[in-house]
């Protein structure tokens, strides 16, 4: 971007690693650009919060109408793999904690290895998360091949929903809790291989020396992106496999 | 402008002769495609929400030529629902929601609050491509076989019928978004890059009404988004939520619809408040009355619409309780907007009224929403809805609000903000008899509908008995003239661009910053940064001569 006759506003690099940043041409201070950015950024989390409150809904809707559904269907789940999801999350939110701590801190290379570890973290959660979608398949209470395949309105039963060992016989609507578990926690691993993907960004970005105590503002932002995705985990877990 | 400039130039032009503008600083399709400049972003979605508009029409000419018999006259049943959802979806999504805050609010709020551009701009330039996006795949959708479920996505036909509605689905879920980072852009915006000494009340009305549509937009579009979303799921996996069949409730579908649907009806009129406070005032060289009841209304509009979507479902079977409560909130929702109404009013009483042409059309915009108002009321009353509820009278109120003031609010903005723009000025005459012939084919078109809606007739139906053909062909006819009236306006306002009949300075005498900054506004928008020491709409700072000096 060059903008004719302006002079844009830099702050140097605290050392030879690093690198200067220009503050973009329409702001008149770091400060300003900082909190625009900051600000943008929460309002963004709302809308994620937002778009899962929906979800939520659905979910004590149907939890109300069909309890027992929802009982028997949770203790399907595994809480032992849950819990252990949960504590991997929790752990690398403090590791991007960490990341982000270096960055202001001008460390690089504290902040390649948090946000490394923040990145393993998010593989070792859906390492797990795909043993949990593993059992299920084997389980027939989810059976991915089938999940597209067309609705048989005549016999009226759900393709991917095979249910081998009866454990949902008897019970209103049994597919109705595997549906919910499966699309809120595809949607939060999405969210997490997303999260994941940033942080790699900034990564690259923070081994050429872009982030340092004078400019973080990527570094922070990602950072609270993760926290969120970490928070939105923290309900779904004992919804899914703890309050049934 | 008056004749070609010179565009590759060194620095800071010379104010005078050849004044490097944000339209002629940079040529070429890159600097348009890629550009991060408010102004030019804002001139894109215009050239897109007018073609989403006139596509939009163009359906609606096709509905109602079909409605001319009976039987019908061109299409099938099939044919014809998909051509009004096709109505309803381009209106709603392409240009009613995006239109207003996309182009002149994109164009006019930095400058009125003296900023360089909006705080994100990259965000800008993505919810322009957002859009796209989402008008692509909703041609798609068209292409893939069509769509017939109304823009309202009812369970469970959404969910049965073999048509698109994944497709569709996706691209209101994009647009969704494309709206979600407009708004949060201008929240931002007001927020951190007013000019030194432009507190929250010297901000023109405008920048409000945008202010409080932003909140809505962010907190209410993401849960359209999901809705959205679960109805895709629901046809690619059958969750269950919303299919009776599979233990789902549809009327779960409607609250989670109109939860977002009926604040959506003010992110759709805010905006246009908004033009027509700044025009009501400029046009009258009056200070607005009521500056700070307009300002908070706004706001209270913007709390109050989230606690009244019931009243679009009186006969979906919710609770009793649940309908004597949103009938009475809905009651409240009417007292901020007569606020509104009444303050215009008082703006324009004893005011030195000019009446240009976007004057006209905000003078249009006063008689045409008092009735669209009113007829909401109407509508919100309980009993009443019980029997009016899926009639013209429906159709006739909400194209009362949504033509008839929206799209004229547009209007009436788009005539106000062309010569700051574009610095030139259009044909006032046409401007004239074409605001004139909008207003009456307006009116002829709807009236018929409300008659016949309280008479009976239903919406969305392919033919009808005999007895309303008279109402049905009034009706039509009345599209035709608008549809000519719409034509006019389109046919003036492109002209000018190639007539360059040159605009002054300030051609309407307006004291806000976006008259201030030099016209076309410099890529910056100000030569040099502006600061503000006046009240705001204080006439006695209009300097006379801006309005007679042309653009250079
Ligand atoms: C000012 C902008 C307004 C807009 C854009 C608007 C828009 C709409 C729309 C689109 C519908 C039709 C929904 C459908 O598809 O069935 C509608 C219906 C309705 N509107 Fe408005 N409206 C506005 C103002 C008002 C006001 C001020 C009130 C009441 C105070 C109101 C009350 C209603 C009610 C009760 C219905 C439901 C009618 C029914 O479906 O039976 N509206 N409005
Ligand atoms: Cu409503």
């Amino acid at each position: 971007m060059s903008h004719d006759g302006h002079h844009s506003v830099v702050i140097p690099a605290p050392g030879p690693e690093f690198v200067p940043h220009t503050v973009a041409h329409h702001f008149d201070t770091p400060v300003q650009e900082f909190q625009a950015a900051k600000l943008g950024f929460w309002l963004f989390l709302a809308t994620e919060i937002l778009l899962f409150g929906g979800l939520f809904a659905a979910y004590f809707y149907f939890h109300e109408a069909y309890p027992e559904t929802f009982r028997v269907g949770g203790h399907q789940l595994d809480w032992r793999l849950g819990a252990l999801n949960t504590s991997v999350l929790l752990l690398s939110s403090w590791t991007m904690a960490m990341g982000v701590r270096s960055a202001q801190t001008s460390q690089k290379q504290k902040t390649l290895l948090f946000c490394g570890l923040t990145v393993l973290g998010a593989v070792i959660f859906m390492v797990i998360k795909f043993f949990e979608y593993q059992a299920k398949n084997e389980h027939g209470l989810v059976v991915f091949s089938e999940l597209f395949a067309p609705y048989d309105a005549a016999t009226g039963s759900i393709p991917w929903f095979k249910d081998y060992h009866g454990v949902m016989a008897g019970l209103p609507h049994g597919h109705l809790f595997f549906a919910i578990y499966l699309t809120m926690t595809a949607i939060h691993g999405l969210h997490v291989v997303i999260g994941a993907g940033l942080i790699l960004w900034i990564m690259k970005g923070a081994a050429k020396g872009r982030f340092h105590a004078g400019y973080f503002l990527p570094v922070d932002l990602v950072g609270l992106y993760w926290h969120l995705v970490d928070l939105i985990w923290i309900f779904l877990f004992p919804l899914l496999y703890l309050v049934p | 402008m008056t004749t070609n400039v010179p565009v590759i130039d060194s620095h800071a032009a010379a104010p005078q002769a050849g004044r490097k503008n944000f339209l002629n600083c940079s040529q070429g399709f890159w600097s348009w495609a890629g550009t991060l400049d408010h102004k030019r972003i804002g001139i894109m979605y215009l050239v897109g929400v007018s073609i989403a508009l006139l596509a939009g029409g163009l359906f609606a000419l096709l509905v109602r030529l079909h409605l001319w018999k009976p039987e019908g006259v061109l299409f099938g049943n099939v044919e014809y629902n998909q051509i009004f959802t096709l109505h309803g979806a381009f209106m709603v999504f392409l240009f009613v929601i995006p239109a207003i805050p996309g182009s002149l609010g994109n164009i006019v709020l930095p400058l009125m609050l003296g900023a360089k551009d909006v705080a994100l701009p990259r965000l800008n330039l993505l919810s322009f491509y957002l859009w796209v996006t989402g008008a692509v795949l909703a041609t798609l959708a068209i292409v893939l076989g069509g769509f017939d479920t109304g823009w309202t996505f009812y369970a469970p036909y959404s969910l049965y019928t073999d048509q698109a509605v994944v497709t569709i689905g996706l691209a209101v879920f994009v647009l969704g978004f494309s709206s979600i980072f407009t708004g949060l852009n201008f929240i931002v915006t007001t927020h951190k890059l007013r000019a030194p000494g432009m507190t929250w009340f010297r901000m023109p009305l405008f920048v409000w009404a945008i202010y409080a549509t932003s909140i809505l937009q962010v907190l209410a579009t993401p849960v359209l988004g999901i809705t959205v979303l679960l109805v895709a799921f629901e046809r690619l996996y059958h969750i269950g939520i919303f299919d009776p069949r599979l233990g789902g409730d549809p009327v779960l579908f409607e609250h989670f619809f109109w939860f977002y649907s009926h604040p959506a009806v003010y992110i759709m009129v805010l905006p246009a408040f908004g033009i027509i406070s700044e025009l009501v005032s400029v046009h009258s060289r009056k200070p607005l009355f009521g500056y700070k009841l307009i300002a908070f209304s706004s706001l209270a509009i913007a709390i109050i619409s989230f606690l009244v979507w019931g009243h679009h479902m009186f006969t979906s079977g919710q609770s009793t309780y649940a309908m004597f409560a949103f009938s009475f909130l809905t009651f409240f929702v009417a007292i901020p907007t007569a606020i509104k109404e009444f303050s215009w009013v008082a703006t324009v009483w004893k005011g030195s009224i000019a009446l240009n042409s976007p004057m006209l059309y905000t003078l249009a915009f006063l008689v045409i929403f008092a009735i669209g108002g009113l007829t909401g009321v109407i509508l919100g009353a309980l009993n009443v809805d019980i029997h009016l509820h899926d009639t013209y009278f429906v159709v006739a109120h909400f194209h009362y609000v949504m033509m008839g003031s929206i799209a004229l609010a547009f209007f009436a903005g788009l005539h106000h903000w062309w010569p700051k723009i574009f610095g030139v000025i259009y044909d006032e005459t046409l401007a004239k008899i074409a605001c004139g012939i909008i207003f009456v084919g307006f009116n002829a078109t709807f009236i018929p509908q409300f008659i016949m809606g309280s008479r009976g007739m239903p919406r969305r139906y392919a033919t009808y008995v005999p007895e309303y053909e008279p109402f049905h062909q009034a009706s039509t006819v009345g599209a035709m003239v608008l549809g000519g009236g719409v034509a006019l306006m389109v046919f003036y306002l492109v002209a000018s661009l190639f007539q360059r009949k040159t605009a002054m300075q300030n051609q309407w005498g307006g004291v806000t910053l976006d008259w201030l900054s030099p016209t076309p506004p410099p890529l910056e928008n100000f030569d040099e940064p502006p600061t503000v020491t006046t009240e705001v709409y204080d006439y006695s700072t209009l300097d006379y001569k801006t309005m007679q000096t042309p653009v250079a």
